[in-house]
């Protein structure tokens, strides 16, 4: 069956440490429906679930309620690995999404394996050097003139927009960013931000990615969703959000869910 | 003596290198490696006892430890029993299983020791000097030496490939590699099997070169194997080939050997090697803490010497 719907989420419900003093509802019945192309922003209080949601949606962890379906296939129950195939993941800590003791280009080559299986060939091609060499340059960062230096040897900001190149080099289904530009300084922040919006442009890629920064959620995407206590709140797309401001928001915020916005990292001007 | 250490040198250099996947490649500190090698001089005693072509006992030790790695794999991927506690229950199993190996041999019950003595021209060693006619030493330094070599350019040939690409990612950042496509639960399996493979085939040659086996012979293996590696990546600090890396860690095995050698020879009691191994090991593991600090020091000095 051919929709425009790419990803939908029903009554998707997650509690860590059931049945302990510790227990806390990070999902709660959370419903959500992206079309082909979307470009949705997500903000949220601290602890809203917005990095739960992503891992649910990546498989991290299994959700204890609910359904996962990708482009028409139930994924609900696939391992974390199987779904890699679908999604380009960006994490937060520059750490995350790169093999700091491998090469520029070996990590290239295991991101370029990401949708097929591992064999006994050779583990990078002279034909892919050629491509990765074309793609780096694209960053305009000059790895493509480094290509045997060590990840590890990389600042945060080389490291996110070589996560970010390894996320998209295999075009996935969907590209999902957990506030990836939060541990970069504002320069860099917003030169990787930059970056990914002229790739989501050129690949027209379906992205979610969630941001403490409020102006940049306004200023990118098309759609805007607001999470707090599991839930979406707020979901405002199209001539709504290009409206938007930072105090409306914040007004909206308060209204549809009776309390204050709290992120200790949110910059809200 | 030198040439004894050369010749011990390289097989425990096959077993450095098993080793290195598991501790190096894999992150993975694998005790099972001191149950493994007694299996695989079990095995190969065993079978040299029974009859088997030497070779083909040497083979069949090596698949005999890719199944206990592969045990140890499973328990700590499938029953999410952390590393080391996974390695030790595979090495206490594998102390009861290689007195059963070892039983299949004389057929009795409680065989905790094999001699080869009387296979003595039964073993790989024998067989290569009956070929070339060059002497039991040189055939073990021949054989040693292209073993070794071998092992070298199997890893070098292994790690290069997508899946040895896989493996060694598994080992720097797990995380990252589920998000690109790899089952890592496949990945650290099949790494601990390679290692103990190589190290169950150390033991077989080990086995066969000392013509005897013993049910406690494995106790600190694990250790001459970080030394041999400590040793070797500290002479080879700037190779930057990974072949030449891997050799570094066989010339760190030989070495130990030759200096073990020197201090038997010396006097000191055969038995106080082991706690020798482990001091020299905590030592070269905590060099890097102590440059710090030492650092450190040099700097508060400084300070107050300006101040
Ligand atoms: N693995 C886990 N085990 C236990 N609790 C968890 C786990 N992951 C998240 N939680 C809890 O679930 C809730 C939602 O967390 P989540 O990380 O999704 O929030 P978030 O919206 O991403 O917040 P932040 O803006 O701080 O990143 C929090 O209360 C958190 O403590
Ligand atoms: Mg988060």
């Amino acid at each position: 069956m051919e929709t425009n719907i790419m990803l939908s989420l029903d009554r998707i419900s997650k509690t860590f440490n059931p049945g302990t003093i510790n227990e806390k509802v990070a999902l709660n019945g959370l419903d959500l429906r992206i079309e082909k192309g979307d470009f949705i922003t997500v903000i949220g209080g601290n602890g809203a679930g917005k990095s739960t949601m992503m891992n649910a949606v990546t498989g991290v962890f299994p959700v204890d309620e609910g359904t996962i379906t990708l482009d028409g296939e139930d994924i609900t129950g696939l391992s974390e690995y199987k779904r890699a195939k679908y999604f380009g993941r960006v994490f937060q800590d520059p750490m995350t999404g790169t093999a700091p003791n491998m090469e520029i280009e070996e990590n290239l080559a295991l991101a370029y394996r990401r949708t097929k299986s591992h064999g006994l060939r050779w583990g990078i091609s002279e034909k892919e050097r050629v491509r990765y060499k074309e793609a780096l340059a694209r960053l305009d960062l000059g790895l493509e003139n480094r290509m045997h230096a060590k990840v590890g040897l990389l600042s945060g900001g080389q490291r996110q927009a070589l996560t970010l190149l390894m996320a998209t080099l295999e075009r996935p289904k969907m590209l999902l960013l957990d506030e990836h530009t939060a541990a970069l300084d504002p320069k860099t922040a917003d030169k990787v931000l930059r970056l990914t919006h002229e790739i989501v442009r050129e690949d027209s890629l379906t992205t979610l990615m969630v941001t403490h920064n409020m102006k940049n959620a306004i200023e990118y995407g098309n759609r805007l969703i607001m999470m707090h206590e599991g839930q979406i709140i707020l979901d405002i797309r199209g001539e709504d959000k290009k409206k938007l401001t930072v105090e409306a928001l914040l007004a909206q915020f308060s209204r549809a869910s009776g309390s204050e916005f709290a992120n200790d990292r949110a910059l809200l001007s | 003596m030198l040439l004894s250490g050369l010749c011990q040198g390289f097989i425990w250099a096959i077993l450095s290198l098993g080793v290195y996947i598991s501790y190096r490649m894999l992150d993975f500190a694998d005790l099972s490696c001191e149950g493994t090698i007694t299996t695989g001089a079990s095995v190969a005693a065993m079978l040299i006892w029974r009859g088997c072509n030497p070779f083909l006992a040497a083979l069949l030790a090596f698949i005999a430890g890719c199944l206990a790695g592969t045990i140890t794999g499973l328990l700590h991927t499938k029953l999410k029993i952390p590393p080391i506690l996974a390695g030790i229950l595979t090495m206490i199993s594998l102390y009861s299983i290689n007195i059963h190996i070892m039983n299949l041999a004389t057929g009795k019950e409680g065989t905790s020791n094999l001699s080869l003595l009387n296979y003595k021209d039964q073993t790989v060693y024998a067989a290569i000097d009956r070929l070339l006619g060059i002497g039991k030493t040189n055939a073990s330094l021949l054989l040693g030496l292209v073993i070794a070599a071998a092992v070298i350019a199997l890893l070098y040939w292994f790690f290069g490939t997508e899946i040895g690409c896989a493996i060694r990612a598994t080992g720097t950042n797990e995380k990252m590699c589920r998000a690109q496509g790899i089952n890592t639960d496949v990945t650290k399996i099949i790494g601990l099997a390679a290692s103990n493979g190589f190290i169950a085939l150390s033991g077989a040659l080990l086995s066969q070169y000392q013509s005897y086996t013993d049910v406690g012979m494995g106790v600190g293996s694990i250790v001459i194997g970080l030394a041999s590696i400590i040793i070797g990546e500290t002479l080879f600090a700037r190779a930057k080939h990974f072949a030449v890396r891997l050799l570094g860690i066989v010339v760190g095995a030989v070495l130990y050997r030759i200096v073990v050698a020197f201090v038997i020879f010396s006097g000191m009691p055969s038995t106080d090697l082991k706690l020798m191994t482990a001091v020299v090991v905590a030592v070269a593991l905590s060099l890097p803490i102590l440059k710090n600090r030492l650092a450190l020091n040099a700097k508060k000095k400084n300070a107050k010497k300006a101040g």
